[in-house]
């Protein structure tokens, strides 16, 4: 029994994971409509660039997010404004084609630069610190995970509600010739909407290399998971978005605990019935 | 004689294949308040859509305060100091009334209208700051456009039908409160359907019809029969 | 007074006809002139040129933009491995099995990811090939994660001599594609090509006019998905060798078609064709080149989608108003004749 209730919490602390995958993929599609297929390349993208800031500087890998997530967010910026923005408009596949061939171009950049051999980044001793809580030993990086997930997306609710620059958000999204009107340069605040999706991208990036090994391939997973976190918990709302990324972690860690090959392959049928059950997910955004 | 603040010249306009202006002239003098008049399509939106940068044209088309604007986007015109109230409010339905107002400011030019100045034009806005702006009434939305075009502190404001789908009550109000607007010395631009609402706040107008200007004059030395010909295309 | 008459074909497409039809008797005779390695290329070449046509039909026409149709490919193909092996089968029987199996599967697939629209649609297609690929991985008896080859007893059933098979397959890949090409021609001139066409231009239009579009749309997902599976059993029938990693891959059954379409040009039927032959072309110059040759095709790809959205064949269609298949109708004023 305590087994199962363990593989529960592990599931519910590897959510926040996901949830951090996914946070970033909501954003984007809350303020432009743009769904980035590169996403998971990009997460993978920040753990080679956390691999080579924590190798050339011999820091902790959290200390190279002082570098990591400015360098994303400023990757963001540019690609948004250089690329993204010409896709966008009232037909779908400009943007779909673009970050697919985005997606292709980062996969067979990063296996040139760090070739395809498996990568981690090294943590210390948080990596097997743990805390007895109940009876259950939980790993301190998971619990830390978590922490800064439900930060993010707090974090994020609270900029996308009660900022100016969240209201820019809001309003471009709303009507973007009317924010226009009103003195917001659309491609900038879509730059800048990217560079901060890209900067919780960053921290997503860095949590997964400390936590599993990466290659270059699996970017299109990490899309999946963060997709799957984002239409589970609804569109549109952050803290569904955390919701959904709890129960596909769940969904996987039990199970594996059934049979370890049935992970990831039960994550996908939990959402895939989510989908017939709630096709608008379990908690969707109330519309006005 | 000294530069008007807005004028156009030979000022055309398309959507895709589809011409909608034809060589409109205008001149617009600092201080002055313009009617716009005519009928459903003859190319008062588009216009409007011109002047305040939704539309991009050829550069020395559209000039504000000598300088081409033609061809600037939206935002760029609007931190000139050049606001628009679009036809049917369009206010940002996830944004709360005051949030709408607030983002109006967002150009951070400074001059009489406040929060607070506007909302001592428009009492009730006071009282409904923190609603969803969908939630207010008709008119109630027109003032929350109207406030928030007034945060840019604009020296030239577009009233872009301001009174379409409103009850005669609701207008009857908000043109009494224009005066309070265009007193501050702003110069404004009134375009309506409504032909007695706008030309009782004008001093000049124009008719717009299929795209080209019909008529334009001193509201005091234009006839009926004048704008009734100008307007339906009709010898009256 | 003449009258004008409006026709489909012009003298461009009376000629590709012609050109097209001593291409595929050449082709046809291709195992008595090609080598043994031109003739599997061609092969190749052939089977892309399928699934291009299918994923242009599915995202060009009818709007259906899927990053998953590796789930029927790879479904094609294990089903030839399971029905000839476990169901004693001969191959060519297998094969448009499998294709029935996969139109009778992607029935309530459409029902469920029909749900998500746009983009969303794309990413649900990619889980539903994901899933296909980790349930495969499961069957222990298809070799699971490692996967397994195709029996020589099966292989020989198709044909007793090695020449013999690999002109057999050469001839199923270049029939395939000319059925496929066939099949998207014909479909697209029928009432329900029209239909699609409509739905396509505007979908409120179309629903106006009474089109379902919910069952237009289910139609051709069911029929792409049954031919894909076809395609998917005739790729691995080439390979004699299935894994679920080779069989459901993102990148080879779909990001390779995709490029292709897009670069030849989405939305034409000739676009499929000129996009396989350009990805060949790149793909034999650059293969030396290893990933770099693939960073080439996504840039490409790219460029080609923000400055010349309707592909190559869009730019050459536009220049010289040229229509190889002809599916848009023409008037044209008829010369006044003396006479009857």
């Amino acid at each position: 029994m305590i087994e199962w209730v363990n593989a529960v919490v592990q599931g519910i602390l590897l959510g926040g994971l996901y949830a951090l995958f996914a946070a970033g993929l909501s954003l984007i599609f809350g303020v432009m409509r743009l769904v980035n297929i590169a996403h998971g390349d990009l997460i993978i993208l920040a753990a080679y660039l956390g691999l080579t800031t924590t190798t050339m500087l011999g820091v902790h890998p959290f200390v190279a997010l002082l570098i990591v997530v400015p360098a994303m967010a400023g990757i963001g910026y540019v690609i948004q404004r250089g690329l993204l923005n010409q896709t966008l408009g009232p037909d779908i596949l400009p943007p779909l084609l673009v970050t697919f061939g985005l997606s292709v171009i980062l996969q067979n950049a990063l296996l040139e630069g760090y070739t395809a051999d498996p990568q981690k980044l090294s943590g210390g001793v948080i990596e097997t610190a743990s805390v007895n809580v109940g009876g259950m030993a939980l790993g301190v990086l998971p619990l830390l995970t978590f922490g800064i997930a439900v930060a993010v997306i707090a974090g994020l609710q609270w900029m996308f509600y009660s900022t100016a620059l969240g209201r820019g958000f809001r309003a471009v999204s709303d009507n973007q010739d009317i924010a226009q009107l009103m003195g917001l340069n659309k491609a900038h605040v879509f730059g800048l909407a990217m560079a901060l999706a890209l900067a919780v991208t960053a921290i997503a990036g860095i949590l997964l290399g400390i936590r599993t090994s990466f290659d270059p391939s699996i970017g299109g997973g990490r899309l999946i998971f963060g997709f799957e976190a984002v239409i589970i918990g609804g569109l549109g709302n952050l803290w569904g978005t955390l919701a959904g990324g709890v129960i596909l972690g769940v969904a996987q860690t039990i199970g594996a605990k059934i049979d370890p090959g049935w992970q990831v392959l039960a994550g996908h049928i939990a959402f895939l019935v989510v989908l017939a059950v709630r096709p608008n997910g379990l908690f969707p955004r109330v519309s006005h | 004689m000294p530069e008007p603040l807005l004028s156009l010249t030979a000022l055309d306009a398309h959507y895709g294949d589809f011409q909608a202006l034809f060589g409109v002239d205008m001149a617009i003098e600092e201080g002055e308040v313009i009617a716009i008049i005519g009928a459903n399509g003859a190319g008062k939106t588009t216009l409007m859509r011109s002047i305040s940068g939704l539309l991009t044209n050829a550069p020395e088309q559209i000039k504000y305060r000598g300088q081409a604007i033609g061809a600037l986007r939206a935002d760029q015109v609007a931190h000139l100091g050049l606001a628009l109230v679009p036809e049917g409010r369009q206010l940002f339905p996830s944004l709360s009334v005051e949030e709408n107002l607030l983002l109006g400011g967002k150009t951070g030019r400074t001059g009489p209208w406040s929060l607070q100045t506007v909302c001592d034009l428009f009492p009730i806005l006071q009282e409904r700051r923190a609603q969803a702006s969908t939630s207010l009434s008709g008119g109630q939305q027109q003032m929350v456009a109207i406030g928030r075009a007034l945060m840019s502190n604009p020296d030239l404001i577009l009233f872009d039908e301001i009174s379409l789908g409103l009850a005669p009550v609701i207008i009857k109000s908000i043109y009494e409160a224009l005066p309070g607007i265009i007193g501050q010395g702003t110069t404004a631009v009134i375009v309506e359907q409504d032909i007695s609402k706008a030309l009782s706040v004008s001093s000049r107008v124009y008719c717009l019809q299929e795209g080209r200007v019909s008529l334009t004059g001193r509201v005091e030395d234009i006839t009926r029969d004048q704008i009734t010909a100008a307007y339906f295309g009709v010898a009256a | 007074m003449s009258a004008p008459i409006v026709t489909r074909a012009t003298r461009a497409s009376r000629n590709a006809m012609v050109i097209g039809a001593v291409a595929l008797i050449i082709l046809a005779a291709a195992p008595w002139w090609a080598g043994r390695a031109d003739m599997r290329l061609m092969s190749e070449i052939f089977l892309y040129l399928s699934l291009a046509c299918l994923w242009n039909l599915m995202a060009g026409y009818a709007g259906l933009v899927s990053v998953g149709q590796q789930a029927f490919v790879g479904f094609g193909g294990y089903m030839l491995f399971a029905l000839t092996i476990w169901g004693g089968l001969h191959p060519l029987v297998a094969i448009p099995l499998g294709g029935v199996l996969a139109a009778i599967l992607s029935i309530p697939i459409a029902t469920l990811i029909f749900r998500l629209k746009g983009a969303y649609f794309a990413i649900g297609t990619w889980v539903v090939a994901e899933v296909f690929r980790l349930s495969f991985a499961q069957v222990g008896a298809l070799g699971g994660g490692s996967g397994s080859s195709l029996p020589v007893g099966i292989v020989k059933s198709l044909a007793a001599s090695r020449s013999g098979r690999e002109a057999l397959s050469y001839w199923l890949a270049l029939g395939s594609a000319v059925v496929i090409i066939g099949a998207v021609y014909l479909f697209l001139r029928s009432r329900r090509g029209l239909a699609l066409t409509a739905i396509r231009d505007s979908e409120v239009a179309a629903s106006g006019l009474g089109i379902d579009i919910w069952r237009t749309k289910l139609e051709v997902y069911v029929v792409t998905s049954a031919f894909t599976a076809v395609i998917g059993g005739l790729i691995f029938l080439q390979k004699l060798r299935i894994s679920p990693d080779a069989a459901f891959s993102v990148n080879d059954w779909t990001a390779f078609v995709i490029f292709i379409v897009v670069i030849g040009g989405i939305g034409t039927l000739e676009g499929p064709i000129i996009g396989t032959l350009l990805f060949f072309l790149l793909r034999e110059t650059l293969a030396d080149f290893g990933t770099i040759y693939l960073l080439v095709l996504g840039a490409v790809a790219i460029i080609v989608m923000l400055k010349a959205p309707k592909g190559v064949w869009g730019l050459v269609r536009d220049r010289f108003d040229l229509e190889l298949f002809p599916l848009s109708y023409r008037v044209r004023q008829q010369p006044n004749q003396k006479g009857p």
